[in-house]
This record gives C-alpha cells, sequence and structure tokens, in this order.
C-alpha cells in the first residue's frame, strides 16, 4: 500500500499543514476494452469493483459514474445498518453485510466511521406487537441478536421519547439490536474506491452511459459519452435509475423509482445515543457526529426522477417525530433532500444474471440499501465473476417473479417504505 | 409536489390525489390461459419511464375518479389529463 493511514502518517501530514497528501483514487481516462464493467459508482457498484478485483483476481475492471462518486442515494441515505430481516434469505443477506461492516475500517484502511449505537424499533400498537415479537424470535432463529423492550425498558434505552399513554399513538414496546447502528456514507464509497483504485480498477467519474451494444443474446460493450467501450461482462448498480439502463438493453424490470426524502436539523449536543425507527408512525432519527438530528421521511406514492419531494410526505414525518419527541419541538431544519429508490413489489433487492448473456443487474434495494453495501458488493462480484448467484443471493433472482417465490418483506421486517 | 387538474373538479393539490402507477396495462381476457412469464409481465413488470409517462390517477380525497395523466417524471411537469376510456394523446408517444 503506497500510502497507508495511520496516526504516524496524520503526525507526519500535520507537519505540512496536510497539504502532501497523495491522491486517493485515480482519474483516468477509459481504457478501449474492460473484463468487466460496474455501471454506477455508487457505494454498491465501488464495493462491487472492490472483490471483483480482490477476491476473483479480474485484473481489468471499470466503474462507470455520470456524476460524482457516492453523488447518489450513498450520500442522501440516512446512513442506518441493522440485518433484523424476519424472512431467512434476507437475514442471510444483511447478516452477511453487518459481519463485513463489523471490520470494514481495518480491511479498507479507512475510517467508515461504523458506530454499532443500536437500532430500536418502536410498536404503536397491538399488531405491531405482535409483528415485532415474532420478528425477535425469527431474528434468534437466524442468529441475528434482537430484544423485545417492554414500554418501561425503551424509556430507559432513549429517555427523550414521549412514553405517555395519552399520546395518539402510544409506544407499546420496542425492538433492539445491539450490532446494528450507523457508518459515514460517504466515507464508504471513498474507502472503497480508494481500495479498488489501489488494485487497478479504472474508476472514471462523469462518464454517462447511453446504450448497451448487444449481439444476439450477449453483450458486447456499452456506449458512453466519453465513446464505446468494449466488455463481455456489464455489472449495472444504477438504483433509481436501474430501469433506464435495462431498457437500453431492451428489458423490463419489475420496479418503481420514488423519491425519498431526508432532512437534518442545526446541530446540537449529543441528545440521542441510538438510531429509532417508528413503522406505524413513519419517523426515524438519529444523531451524527456532527450533532445534527438526521431524520428519514418517506417515499412519494408516483413514479418520479427529481430527486426531490413532497411537503405533504416531509410534514407528515415531522409531527410524528414531535409527537415521539416533545424535546424538539423547537429545533430548526438546517436541509431537505431526496433521492431516487427503485423499489420491487417485494421490498426486496434483485442480485441477478438475466437472460441476456453477461449482463447483470443489481438493483431494488428500494429505501433501504445503504445498510447492504459491503454485501452487496460482494455477492454481486461473486455473482458476475462465476456467472452464478452466491447462496446468500440466489433468493433474489429476477425469476422470482416469475415463479411466484417473492421474498416478501414489506410490512413483515420493519421495513420503513 | 404539483397541482393536478382533476377532469372533474379543476386544479387541486398532488396530497389529493393517489397515484395508480402506469396506465393502458390491459388487464387479461383469459386469465386461465396465461402463462408465468405472461403473469409476471401483467403483475410485476412496469416501464418505470424517465421522461414522459403515461399513468393513472385517482382523487381519493376528492370525487375519488379515476383518470389518466400524461407527465414528465424528468421534471414532474404534467402535460395532458384525460379521462378513462379516452385514448390517450398521440402527440406524446
Amino acid at each position: 500500500m503506497k500510502n497507508k493511514y495511520s496516526v504516524f502518517s496524520l503526525i507526519k501530514n500535520a507537519l505540512s499543514q496536510h497539504e502532501n497528501w497523495q491522491q486517493a483514487w485515480g482519474n483516468p481516462e477509459p481504457k478501449k476494452e474492460y473484463e468487466a464493467i460496474i455501471v454506477g459508482g455508487g457505494g454498491h457498484g465501488l464495493a462491487t469493483a472492490y472483490y471483483l478485483a480482490k477476491k476473483h483476481n479480474l485484473k481489468n475492471i471499470a466503474v462507470l459514474e455520470k456524476g460524482w462518486i457516492g453523488g447518489g442515494n450513498t450520500g442522501r441515505n440516512t446512513t442506518i445498518i441493522r440485518s433484523n430481516y424476519l424472512w431467512d434469505a434476507s437475514a442471510g443477506l444483511y447478516d452477511h453485510a453487518l459481519k463485513i461492516w463489523e471490520n470494514l475500517s481495518q480491511e479498507l484502511n479507512y475510517n467508515v466511521m461504523f458506530s454499532q449505537r443500536g437500532v430500536m424499533n418502536l410498536a404503536h400498537n397491538l399488531q405491531d406487537v405482535r409483528d415485532l415479537k415474532r420478528r425477535t424470535h425469527a431474528n434468534r432463529l437466524n442468529g441475528i441478536d434482537a430484544v423485545w423492550l417492554n414500554t418501561e425498558e425503551v424509556k430507559k434505552f432513549c429517555p427523550i421519547i414521549n412514553t405517555s399513554p395519552n399520546i395518539r399513538y402510544p409506544v407499546l414496546g420496542g425492538t433492539l439490536q445491539r450490532r446494528a447502528g450507523t457508518a459515514r456514507h460517504d466515507a464508504v464509497a471513498w474507502g472503497y474506491a480508494r481500495g479498488a483504485s489501489e488494485m487497478g480498477v479504472d474508476i472514471i467519474q462523469n462518464c454517462e452511459v447511453k446504450g448497451i451494444k448487444r449481439n444476439g443474446d450477449r453483450v458486447e460493450g456499452l456506449e458512453t459519452t466519453k465513446g464505446f467501450i468494449k466488455t463481455n461482462k456489464i455489472g449495472v448498480v444504477a438504483a433509481g435509475h436501474s430501469s433506464v439502463i435495462a431498457n437500453m438493453a431492451g428489458l423490463k424490470l419489475p420496479l418503481e423509482s420514488k423519491p425519498l426524502q431526508a432532512l437534518v436539523s442545526e446541530p446540537v449536543k449529543p441528545i440521542i445515543d441510538t438510531v429509532v425507527m417508528s413503522n406505524a408512525v413513519h419517523a426515524y432519527v438519529s444523531q451524527s457526529d456532527k450533532g445534527e438530528l438526521v431524520i428519514g421521511a418517506g417515499t412519494d406514492s408516483y413514479v418520479s426522477y427529481t430527486q426531490r419531494g413532497s411537503h405533504n410526505i416531509v410534514e407528515e414525518t415531522l409531527k410524528a417525530i414531535l409527537e415521539l419527541y416533545p424535546i424538539f419541538s423547537r429545533m430548526k431544519m438546517l436541509r431537505q433532500w431526496g433521492g431516487i429508490v427503485d423499489i420491487c413489489p417485494d421490498a426486496s433487492p434483485i442480485i441477478s444474471k438475466t437472460n441476456i448473456k453477461g449482463l447483470y443487474f443489481n438493483c431494488g434495494w428500494g429505501t433501504g440499501g445503504f445498510k447492504a453495501t459491503p454485501g452487496s458488493g460482494d455477492l454481486f462480484a461473486h455473482t458476475i465473476a462465476n456467472d452464478e448467484p452466491h447462496k446468500l443471493n440466489a433468493a433474489f433472482n429476477l425469476n422470482r417473479f416469475i415463479s411466484g417465490d417473492l421474498v416478501d418483506e414489506h410490512g413483515a421486517a420493519a421495513v420503513a417504505h | 409536489m404539483f397541482l393536478i387538474n382533476c377532469p372533474f373538479c379543476g386544479e387541486r393539490d398532488q396530497s389529493e390525489f393517489s397515484s395508480g402507477g402506469e396506465a393502458h396495462i390491459v388487464r387479461p381476457k383469459q386469465p386461465t390461459e396465461l402463462s408465468d412469464d405472461e403473469w409476471a409481465e401483467y403483475l410485476f413488470m412496469r416501464k418505470n419511464i424517465k421522461g414522459i409517462q403515461f399513468e393513472r390517477w385517482n382523487h381519493a380525497h376528492g370525487c375519488r375518479k379515476w383518470f389518466n395523466v400524461v407527465r414528465d417524471t424528468s421534471n414532474d411537469k404534467i402535460l395532458s389529463v384525460y379521462k378513462m376510456g379516452e385514448k390517450p394523446p398521440v402527440n406524446y408517444k
């Protein structure tokens, strides 16, 4: 490693006013041909390239990004990481990712600021209580840590929550996954980019894919804004724009792209040291290291690519936040933004081959893809390198929409959507 | 966030409406004859267009009637509104 980050390199560079740090990743022009091209330079795409180079010994890989790396949903999400999903297939997928998160900073020699501060999911009615208890049992059978907390225990774990029985949606309890938490989203993209770049992956920014060249049932290359690039393997990790890319190859996907919003408050002193999610009233909140409250709102109901959302969605979320946390009533919101999320009918992702040889899709992560970034990259790299899915992503194939073998996580797994 | 011109009630805020997704997906005439692929196509596969999309809306908090809208999903501009059963405007194909 030419430029290992450590306390010594930090001191050394401090002495020169941090003016001599090396560039973390290269800025190459595209070659004429690659062994594999990843379309989309977000966390998932960069992780895919990283694991293709590291675990599958591919030497000649490019990542194409139409804007700048990590500028899409990777830089727009609320950074929550958890694996407490109901179904076995999802539990396997998301816990695989969580296990990689636990050592990711060491592996990448890049501080992704992974913080296992716990994620608590609140129950507000009897059905919530039954569903969430069922989920904790399912999680524990799959080896995922989960506990049920009653109202007093919820209050003890997060004292600022209003647990009065007289509010519109009283807190009847909650589940807690202690291994869950948050990470610094930009650092994940940058860490993977640096790691991949060092192994020779070409990260090509400001390069938009305009077409996919097919020869019968196989791919031959990509038309881009930087010219034609030849390749036999294309991995598409384009999130909200997956359908747009699929359309270039004459494919239709079971996706709808919708704006999902988040917002942050002005920075304040530490007030909430965990992540609290509430599915029923649709509000979730955590606090960033800068001190801002990070609040996730819902999706709009209609297809849109505008990267902004409707005001009424934010209003609903803030109403719920204020009822649950009266202490925030005078907080000022600093910024609000939207990202375009690609949602599958069963709220589970697609990490799959297609019926076109050499064309692979990693999409459909909907409102919760960030948590899976390392696992998604690892499994997608496996799928591309071997032309076969890993057993952990076998269930997440495109064919499930034909066979009917869906992984129905809507509402079942505390998916906030 | 935008206004929708309901053909029955006039211009109202989008929050009064619920989106019914892609329009002109024809319900299978012979459901028993359909293959799994055709069911998947009908139930799940969507064009999900970035650009001009034909879609259905319901004025859920108003007259509760369904109608069709032509909207540019890249900027949320509504280009045309037409009633159920009417032919889609041809100039947006």
